[in-house]
């Protein structure tokens, strides 16, 4: 079974339509790299697929399920652009974050043993044991980011979905930063990546999707960098400049 | 040890008057319920929301001592506050549903239109209406009934059962909205739940507190624990320590001096507050 299947998926806020037509999947254990120029849709499209927003016309299924009445909570993790958002000011510890994973899983119950160990172990496939004391608004960017996954990985998530998670992280921890989400891949989770930067994706993805409202392309990494999707899909954008000058 | 005699003595002077013991017990269930509720208002930067509230529930007041004027008959200013104020409350969170922001805009017209409709109600309900209508404004200790202590301590009991049964999807959506939706909590609910609570809370406090400066109890013990505490655990139960500190002191320094109770209260919280601001940085400083 696909973790993700999008079929002819539209979605327009008010008048303007920013993702339209879109059909793909996601299989079980691939690294799926989304790109597009910036207003290109592509954090709409993440959206629909993890049921934060409901398409106009088509269908998300997310493990089989209708994206937006999907409620296993345990399936999917997500981090956000710059994760810290509203939350700078909040005190809370690296361990409370990455402990809320488990709340899916204990609901109103008290926590075990293997909540713990589970929690424990996410810290450190991150590399951020020793932090779990700190303020969680204390930390870097980079391992701010990586609490947040190691949340997704408290909640024993088989997906992954990303949203441009390196704004704002310097250029050293970000390289840490997608060694770390290959090693999770090759353990056999299901990562999708948000990316602006193109270099990454082809480097880190196995697969590649291309959009700019619709989709220009979808398929293997490799074919991505000898065909001609991304001119195209950037070239749109500039059509579509010029026709708000005129 | 004659100083120590004489604070016993002035405490059981003070602890002998009647009204003086429902203002103690009124200001420890506040000094809970506010900062409780106030830790997850304030960190996701809807600190507006109380006073919008609280406002609101001013125009509750009105509408209550305008329909008792009308029918003649007793209707309670704290019941038709709560329903004015839990209504106003699901409005501002259904419009920000709509809208996927609060809207500064929209929150300062329910604002100003709340007191607005409470000052017009009042003004058509001549008579001995202007006298009461100040303890509400700026509130009282000494027109505390026990009738109003009760309806805080059963608000209260609710409030702190609802907070403790969904604590932890509080604090995940708090953290981080998006997250907590994908994990499976009903955000929509969560968020309805928190400003019912608020609007509870404000009509519980505003017989004390006064409606002008009730929302201070939901932020600013926030704002000193958020300085001090590392973990939100920590965080909601210096919050409360807070809280109760501006209320017991406050209450104190408001019956000996002669002066009002909120303000007080609110000015000894600004007082922990700056105290916590420099112990923190401090603290900063030494580590650094």
């Amino acid at each position: 079974m696909s973790v993700l299947e999008l079929d002819d998926v539209t979605y327009a806020y008010g008048e303007q339509t920013v993702v339209e037509d879109v059909s793909m999947d996601v299989e079980p254990g691939e690294f799926l790299g989304l790109v597009g120029p910036n207003g290109s849709g592509k954090t709409t499209l993440l959206k629909l697929m993890l049921g934060l927003l409901r398409p106009d016309r088509g269908s998300v299924t997310l493990f089989g399920r209708p994206a937006h009445e999907f409620a296993d909570g345990t399936r999917v993790g997500y981090v956000s652009q710059g994760a810290t958002g509203g939350t700078a000011g909040m005190p809370v510890t690296v361990r409370e974050v990455v402990t809320m994973g488990r709340y899916p899983h204990v609901g109103l119950g008290r926590f075990g043993k293997r909540d713990t160990d589970r929690v424990d172990e996410a810290l450190a496939t991150v590399g951020v044991a020793d932090l779990a004391g700190r303020r969680f608004s204390t930390l870097s960017g980079g391992q701010q980011q990586r609490v947040v996954i190691a949340r997704a990985l408290a909640a024993d998530a088989e997906l992954l979905a990303l949203d441009e998670p390196t704004v704002g992280v310097d250029a050293e921890s970000r390289e840490a930063f997608y060694d770390l989400l290959r090693e999770l891949n090759r353990d056999g989770l299901t990562v999708l990546l948000v990316e602006h930067d193109i270099g990454v994706v082809t480097a880190f993805a196995s697969r590649v999707a291309c959009i700019n409202r619709r989709l220009f392309f979808h398929g293997d990494a490799l074919d991505f960098s000898e065909s001609d999707a991304l001119r195209r899909a950037y070239g749109a954008n500039q059509q579509l400049l010029d026709h708000h000058h005129h | 040890m004659l100083p120590f005699a004489q604070l016993g003595g002035f405490v059981t002077e003070m602890l002998g008057y009647p009204f003086m013991q429902r203002a103690f017990v009124a200001g420890v269930c506040i000094a809970v319920v506010a900062p409780l509720v106030g830790s997850f208002l304030v960190h996701r930067q809807l600190a507006m929301i109380g006073d919008t509230l609280a406002h609101t529930a001013f125009a509750g007041v009105a509408v209550g001592i305008f329909l008792s004027s009308l029918l003649a008959t007793e209707v309670s200013p704290n019941l038709t506050a709560l329903v004015v104020a839990v209504a106003a409350a699901l409005l501002i969170q259904v419009l920000s549903e709509h809208t996927d922001v609060y809207n500064d805009v929209s929150m300062a017209v329910v604002l100003t239109g709340g007191f607005a409709v409470g000052t017009v109600l009042i003004s058509l309900t001549s008579g001995g209406i202007a006298v009461s209508i100040n303890q509400y404004l700026f509130g009282s200790l000494s027109t505390l009934t026990r009738g109003d202590v009760e309806i805080l301590a059963v608000l209260s009991v609710i409030v702190v059962a609802s907070v403790l049964v969904t604590y932890r999807k509080l604090v995940y959506v708090t953290f981080d909205e998006s997250a907590a939706r994908i994990a499976g909590f009903d955000v929509r609910l969560l968020n309805r739940l928190l400003v019912v609570l608020t609007a509870m809370v404000v009509v519980g406090a505003m017989q004390m507190m006064g409606v002008i400066l009730v929302a201070a109890m939901l932020v600013v013990p926030v704002a000193a624990a958020t300085q001090l505490a590392r973990s939100f655990k920590q965080s909601v139960v210096l919050a409360i320590v807070a809280g109760q500190v501006a209320v017991l002191l406050g209450t104190t320094l408001s019956y000996t001096y002669g002066v009002a109770a909120g303000g007080t209260i609110v000015l000894v919280a600004i007082g922990v507050y700056l105290g916590a601001a420099v112990v923190s940085r401090l603290g900063v400083a030494r580590m650094g």
